[in-house]
């Protein structure tokens, strides 16, 4: 260890492997749904690309997690984006694809992707 | 990148209730499952609720999982891991706030009122990995002490934060490394005791186990400040974990040349070395210590003079506590006055208790100095279990005394626990209700500490001895009051003239007793009683006549034959006969066996 620098780097590359431990202070949580429906639909690569995603953009007060079905099985792979004190956002029949969009539109500059929530895919919508 | 942490607890405490055969059967089920490049499986140190161990806690829910079984582990990857469905029934319960919700761990009684320096990477951080450490600002004090601080300002710093040793004395570290610091010489040590012995305390155990990095870091800032180059660890053998863990990280910080030659490229060389000791409880006594590393019969000798004159090898040295170095990277970082800021006056900080007895939860505890025994005891550690009352809590082991109840609200820091008659010592707690005998607890100080004695003066060896013998007489119901007498008047030689800290202190557990609990003495002399029922010699078991159903049970489980009666009569006990063993008593449905 010949400097401060050095021990910078090693800190910042290791920072992002024990974020995850810090939930407490996570201000939008991204839920994606991993039951049996949403798995068998595709959810893990989904999942491990929110993950990845946020970690390589390194945003702090992001906690990507799990949930179990919430009902509408025929939507999934299925993503709740939840930030206090503004309204959920659901995203359906997800990909690993549209993950990166929505990290990128949504998470990083605030802008819903709506052509992907359900509003804009419920059965009869245009 | 990993979506989920499993993290469990490596302690010592749950290593002995199987979590090494957790890790295996997690790390298993996972593969099986296909979700090893997804979920990271972490061996931590202590989380400090031993009572619910083994503990297991996934991120990022921050799901806490008590008492788990390898059995249990099936399911938590099933439904936890795979399916993002927590585990509710093995969910410790005080963070079930109803079906779907559940509240953070720092918000549940037990964590609430801690504050956590000593130890807050335990729990948090793999302490096999060095990166993690420094991932949690690891090495950048030393990084700032090296590159921007001279070793005055290191010391001076230590001074103003008024950071005293956590081995139990209270001497403030900041003088001890000034002092060692003014001696020139070619060689100088800068060493840590963690050679921890009184009964019942493990929070340096833990701090090495669950941190490890943290020590080496601090006796390195140690080192830069008095000159040292090297620096020994005096670690028990019994601590076969924690000396692992060190080993791995002393080997991590040279690789990474936090330790070695021109750390931080300042000039600055420091390496460390581990010593085992064998488990004697004096080897804990600074110059004892010291003797022992040199290879010589750990025993100690006059001070003056002090190690910081001609300690390690005739060298000016500097030696302290495990606690107080997990303290120094943060003093450094944050600076004297926000250390200054938590706990009182003249005892900044926070101080690592081993919660234990009769309490709930059982663990350690870190909180600021200054909270009172009562939230230690009742808000922390959870009270005495229903049923029970408290009593008195045991301080400072067997060189420490007792608190009784009625001083429950006493502040705890360095200089109220002396004022009532104990210590802080290392920080063990132990909790005691209605049924412990204060004769008993010390009686069993002084067994210790007879146990122990390392021989080399006379009113210790002899002294402690005849002080054990009085009080095992006592305890029989052969004392007399003059015994009493003779034996405070013995405590007080013992204690004025003996060489160490162990001679000095050995006779406390006697004092503090006679000081609150003098009538209990009286009563096993004159009336042949103990008032907790707890000392078997003056006990003797008795059936009432009118609670005893006759179901026999007690007959047939009593293995010295000493209970007769017909069935559906009432039985008798012959206390002849009887061993005192309360096979009866255990056995009985109706409450109808009583000790009196």
């Amino acid at each position: 260890m010949k400097s401060l620098a050095e021990l910078q780097a090693i800190r910042d590359k290791a920072r992002a492997a024990v974020n995850i431990r810090e939930n407490a202070e996570a201000e939008t949580r991204v839920l994606v749904g991993m039951a049996t429906c949403g798995i068998a639909a595709g959810a893990r690569p989904v999942l491990n690309a929110f993950v990845e995603e946020v970690a390589k953009r390194g945003l702090q007060g992001t906690m990507v997690t799990q949930t179990g079905c919430i009902g509408i099985c025929q939507y999934e792979p299925v993503v709740e984006v939840i930030t206090p004190g503004q309204e959920k956002v659901t995203y359906v029949k997800m990909t690993a694809e549209k993950a990166l969009r929505v990290v990128n539109d949504h998470l990083v500059n605030g802008n819903v992707v709506t052509e992907y929530t359900i509003g804009a895919n419920a059965i009869g919508a245009k | 990148m990993f979506r989920s942490n499993v993290l469990v607890c490596g302690g010592t405490g749950c290593t002995s209730s199987n979590s090494e055969q957790i890790i295996d059967k997690l790390n298993e089920e996972i593969k099986a499952q296909g979700l090893d490049k997804e979920v990271n499986v972490i061996r931590t140190g202590c989380f400090g609720l031993c009572a619910l161990g083994p503990i297991m806690v996934v991120y990022p829910e921050g799901a806490f999982y008590s008492r788990v079984t390898p059995d249990d582990v099936p399911e938590i990857v099933s439904e936890h891991l795979l399916k993002g469905r927590i585990v509710t029934r093995l969910l410790y319960q005080e963070t079930v706030v109803d079906e779907n919700t559940t509240k953070s761990l720092n918000e549940t009684k037990f964590y609430a009122k801690q504050m956590r320096i000593a130890l807050r990477n335990c729990g948090v951080i793999n302490p096999e990995l060095i990166d993690e450490y420094i991932a949690q600002d690891g090495y950048a004090a030393l990084g700032k002490a090296l590159t921007e601080m001279t070793p005055q300002q290191v010391i001076d710093t230590m001074l103003a934060s008024g950071l005293r040793g956590r081995g139990g004395a209270g001497f403030p570290t900041g003088l001890k490394w000034k002092f060692a610091a003014a001696n020139a010489a070619d060689q100088k040590y800068a060493c840590c005791n963690a050679d921890e012995g009184d009964p019942g305390a493990f929070m340096d155990r833990s701090v090495l186990e669950g941190d490890p990095h943290s020590v080496l870091e601090a006796m390195a800032i140690a080192g830069y400040a008095i000159g040292a180059s090297q620096g020994y660890i005096y670690i028990r053998a019994e601590y076969p974990i924690a000396v692992k863990r060190l080993q791995i990280a002393i080997q991590q910080a040279r690789d990474y040349g936090l330790l070695g030659k021109n750390i931080f490229d300042s000039g600055f060389d420091f390496d460390i070395d581990i010593r085992l000791g064998a488990g004697a409880f004096v080897c804990g006594e600074e110059t004892a210590l010291m003797t022992s590393i040199e290879g010589k019969r750990g025993e100690p000798r006059v001070r003056p003079p002090f190690p910081a004159l001609k300690g390690l090898f005739g060298k000016p040295t500097v030696l302290n506590n495990v606690e107080t170095y997990a303290n120094i990277p943060q003093i450094i970082l944050k600076g004297a006055d926000w250390f200054k800021s938590i706990g009182t006056e003249k005892s900044p900080g926070t101080k690592v208790f081993a919660l234990g007895g009769k309490i709930t939860n059982t663990g350690l505890v870190e909180v600021p100095m200054g909270t009172t025994l009562r939230e230690v005891v009742e808000d922390i550690g959870g009270g005495v279990p229903a049923g029970h009352t408290f009593k008195a809590a045991q301080t400072g082991g067997p060189s420490g005394g007792c608190i009784p109840a009625s001083l429950i609200d006493t502040p705890i820091d360095y200089d109220n626990l002396i004022a009532i008659g104990s210590m802080m010592g290392s920080g063990g707690l132990i909790v005691m209700d209605e049924t412990t005998c204060m004769v008993d607890i010390a009686k069993f100080f002084l067994e210790f500490t007879v146990d122990e004695s390392c021989g080399k003066c006379t009113p210790c060896r002899v002294g402690t001895k005849r002080l054990l013998e009085i009080l095992d007489k006592i305890t029989k119901g052969n004392g007399t009051l003059e015994d009493i007498d003779r034996m405070e008047e013995l405590c007080y030689y013992i204690k004025e003239n003996s060489l160490c800290g162990l001679g000095q202190t050995a006779p406390n557990p006697v004092l503090s007793t006679l000081k609150y609990f003098r009538d209990e003495y009286v009563a096993h002399v004159t009336e042949h009683r103990c008032p907790a029922g707890a000392c078997k010699a003056l006990t003797n078991f008795h059936i009432e006549a009118d609670k005893c159903k006759g179901c026999t049970l007690c007959a047939r489980n009593c293995p010295v034959g000493a209970i007769s009666g017909k069935v559906k009569e009432a039985h008798v006990i012959d206390t002849e006969k009887c061993i005192k063993c309360g096979v009866c008593m255990e056995k009985c449905k109706f409450n109808a066996v009583v000790k009196k």
